[in-house]
């Protein structure tokens, strides 16, 4: 059952268009992916689903509400982190979540959601005095603290170093196992690969692309690559020979084996048949950031 | 309103926990009216202020600082940082509303300037012999129109400021003006006539201050430019302001 419904979204700021035509829906309990390049769209999006903006076109529902009707009802079950918002610098981590569970009907228990997320060391720590990543958790456990049906989680991991994003993935997955339905925005392919059950790549204000990471990448940029050494010569037709295979390249020594499908057991196996051995085999798979090139014409920022 | 209990609850805790703050807003007019008031010559009375006694004459200059703190050069900085920083739009994704926010500070600014008065009318009373206010109502409202005027041009700052750098920018001009035309910087005694004149519609008014203080009914003119101001200034901060 979906939880999130936007049909047509248009956003325009002045003669900016910011966002032309987004429509997707989010299902109850998944992680949902909303990538793209900076500005395309993806923030602007998101603030409609959480009622922040009003849309100029298309629709948005909300677990069956209407985010600038239903404003106040919505806000007591979804929880968002926004892009850039802090807070008061003398602020103690336990006083900012207690502040915020006073707000909600039926809110988490503050003091677990500090020892849930790493914090309970720096209950009486101010703001200020916080690293980073203990901003970011905080953040995160300002989200949650209403104990929200649907997260919205925007940029979580931006300006975290590895470890502290890795940590901060975990901590999403278990937010997830709660059965908390999470749109996570991110610039991160590498974030999305591994949280996301779907991502829809947004680019200049339009959705190009919605599947699975995996999906994305096999329809997007479906070749794979084999390199390896051969213990003995060997002819480019035993593989081309091979349903599998598209091409075969030779650089120096090393042999590239370009081809679909289950490549390396058709080129292993065809190797073993041959009684050569393949020395420093790799294999190389497109990954979500080949896809992301492929569909916006842009590296992802890193 | 649960949730602006709660909000008024930290942010007054904040505010005290800055401590600068209430210190010089309520603690610097107090100790000034102490050190006037022990020199001999503060006490003594004196044609030159209209046969009243120093202090008597020069307590709603220091009154002018606590009210010009509080208003224009606090409330401004501490909405405009919260803006900037992206405070209020994270209460926008709450049940709660930023307007609590906005609301919890004009009571603690309201409540500090309470305070202040409430303390130097107080102190002067029992240890310098400064009368209470002569007319009490008149005072009330001078007070009261004084400081809504003082804080509409604070949240006027609020509101057309950016960041919270312009907005400091804007609220230290603001504040000096409010200070010297309340004759903090000179004993408006000092002053040439045509400034205290213009001293007296500036906000928050001192002249309708000492009026009410030590002599009579304000000036109704007084009062009146004062509730001009905080009209024509607090419906333009309310037009321009941007929660995010």
């Amino acid at each position: 059952m979906p939880v999130i419904e936007v049909t047509n979204l248009h956003k325009r700021y002045g003669d900016l268009v910011a966002v032309r035509d987004v429509s997707f829906t989010v299902e109850a309990g998944e992680i949902f992916g909303v990538l793209g390049p900076n500005g395309a769209g993806k923030t602007t999006t998101v603030e409609c689903v959480a009622g922040l903006r009003t849309p100029d076109g298309g629709g948005v529902s909300v677990l069956g509400l209407d985010p600038r009707r239903d404003g106040a009802r919505l806000r007591q079950r979804l929880g968002v982190q926004l892009q850039e918002s802090q807070l008061p610098d003398r602020l103690r981590v336990a006083e900012a979540l207690e502040l915020y569970a006073s707000f909600y009907r039926n809110p988490a228990d503050p003091a677990r959601l500090i020892d849930d997320l790493g914090l309970g060391g720096k209950r009486n720590t101010p703001y200020k005095k916080l690293s980073g990543g203990q901003k970011q958790r905080l953040s995160v456990a300002l989200a949650l603290v209403g104990n929200p049906e649907i997260a919205v989680l925007d940029e979580l991991t931006t300006g975290l170093d590895p470890q502290a994003r890795r940590d901060t993935w975990g901590l999403i997955e278990r937010v997830r196992e709660r059965g908390v339905t999470i749109v996570l925005v991110t610039h991160f392919m590498e974030e999305a690969e591994r949280l996301c059950d779907r991502v829809a790549v947004i680019d200049g204000g339009r959705v190009v692309a919605l599947d699975s990471p995996g999906g994305l990448v096999s329809r997007v940029v479906p070749e794979q690559r084999i390199r390896f050494r051969p213990s003995s010569p060997v002819e480019d037709h035993v593989f081309t020979d091979l349903p599998e295979v598209s091409s075969v390249t030779r650089s120096g020594g090393q042999l590239v084996v370009t081809g679909t499908g289950d490549l390396l057991h058709a080129v292993t196996a065809v190797l073993a048949r041959n009684q050569i051995v393949a020395a420093d085999l790799r294999l190389e798979q497109s990954t979500l950031d080949d896809a992301f090139v492929e569909l916006t014409g842009q590296r992802p920022a890193d | 309103m649960h949730a602006f209990g709660q909000i008024l609850k930290i942010e007054t805790r904040l505010y005290l926990r800055d401590f600068a703050s209430p210190l010089i807003t309520i603690a610097l007019p107090l100790a000034l009216l102490v050190v006037f008031g022990l020199i001999p010559a503060g006490r003594e009375r004196n044609p030159q202020f209209g046969d009243r006694a120093f202090i008597e004459y020069f307590a709603p200059s220091l009154l002018v600082i606590t009210l010009a703190m509080a208003a224009v050069n606090i409330l401004p900085v501490v909405l405009a940082t919260y803006r900037e920083r992206g405070v209020l739009r994270r209460l926008a994704t709450t049940p709660a509303s930023p307007a609590a926010l906005l609301a919890a500070q004009l009571v603690i600014s309201l409540a500090t300037i309470l305070v202040g008065a409430v303390l130097l009318i107080g102190v002067g009373w029992l240890a310098f012999d400064v009368p209470l206010p002569r007319h009490p109502l008149g005072f009330t409202l001078a007070l009261v129109l004084g400081t809504a005027a003082l804080l509409a041009l604070g949240l006027l700052v609020a509101a057309v400021a950016r960041t919270a750098k312009a907005a400091q920018g804007m609220a230290v001009p603001v504040f000096m003006v409010t200070m010297f035309f309340g004759g903090v910087y000179l004993p408006r005694f000092l002053l040439p006539d045509f400034l205290v004149r213009i001293g007296d519609y500036t906000p928050p008014g001192v002249q309708a201050l000492l009026d009410a203080w030590t002599a009579d009914a304000p000036q109704p003119l007084h009062l009146a430019i004062m509730t001009v101001i905080a009209v024509i200034a607090g419906a333009t901060a309310a037009k321009l302001f941007r929660w995010e």
